[in-house]
């Protein structure tokens, strides 16, 4: 039961987070939506995986798998946004501070 | 001893997600950790005696029990934003001023933030980090720095410094 709760939450969070890529305007806004809902959503369902397996081989390989993508989703949203900025890509114009430019040349 | 610590924590984790305590399974894992540890080990931390103070761990589940709570915060944050009809954003990119002094602790901080509520770290050029924000709530550097490192930034310092 607790693994089925578990696996519909981490579903409907990473629908959020596809939505959140459709719907926000520009790169920045939109790395927001993918890296949290759908870092939380796949925790949840890796949480409801080792529910479901119990403590078993599967159910370890699922709790080691949550630090990893914790700390591999962050690095990359890091490099993609700081990428993007070097490349040149615009911010939206609802945007109110950039005290990144003064950097960036 | 640095060697040493890398060699144990790739074996455990060579266990963990393996899974089988066979005799060939653990030399496998050995040889795999050893290696590790001969190419990776001199880019870990150079006191690894911190390890094995208590006062340490105990602030570091202090930290994760923070942590977990204010990620899933962020969910709802960010979640509440994309399903919003009118999309209540305010996007731009903020300076702060980070007091951390270790490589790793600034790495952990800058992991937090980006799992925290509406935060994207985007560089850091020496005590200074830019930080994308999806909502900007304040236009006063004290308040939004106080903001965005939360209570993340004390918490590192007391395990991670």
């Amino acid at each position: 039961m607790a693994a089925l709760i578990l696996i519909s939450v981490g579903v409907l969070f990473n629908f959020f987070g596809c939505l959140g890529l459709l719907r926000l305007p520009d790169m920045y806004n939109r790395l927001q939506a993918a890296t949290k809902c759908v870092t939380l959503g796949c925790c949840s369902i890796l949480l409801g995986v080792m529910f479901h397996f119990g403590l078993g081989s599967a159910g370890f390989r699922a709790l080691v798998a949550i630090p990893v993508l914790f700390f591999t989703a962050t690095v990359a949203a890091h490099a993609l946004v700081r990428g993007a900025y070097n490349f040149g890509t615009k911010m939206d114009k609802r945007s109110v501070k950039d005290d990144y430019s003064e950097i960036v040349k | 001893m640095r060697y040493v610590t890398v060699f144990i924590l790739s074996m455990i984790f060579w266990l963990l997600i393996t899974f089988r305590f066979t005799v060939s399974n653990i030399v496998a894992g050995a040889a795999a950790a050893a290696l590790t540890s001969a190419i990776f080990g001199r880019y870990y931390f150079h006191n690894v005696g911190k390890f094995l103070q208590p006062k340490r761990w105990f602030w570091f589940l202090v930290y994760l029990v923070t942590f977990i709570w204010e990620c899933i915060k962020a969910n709802f944050d960010v979640a509440y934003r994309v399903l919003h009809p009118a999309m209540p954003i305010r996007p731009g990119i903020v300076k702060v001023k980070t007091t951390l002094r270790s490589d790793f602790a600034r790495t952990l901080l800058a992991n937090s933030i980006t799992m925290t509520p509406g935060t994207i770290t985007v560089d850091i050029i020496g005590d200074e980090m830019y930080i994308h924000w999806i909502f900007i709530r304040s236009e006063d550097p004290a308040v939004y720095s106080r903001m965005v490192t939360g209570r993340f930034e004390e918490y590192i310092k007391k395990f991670a410094e």
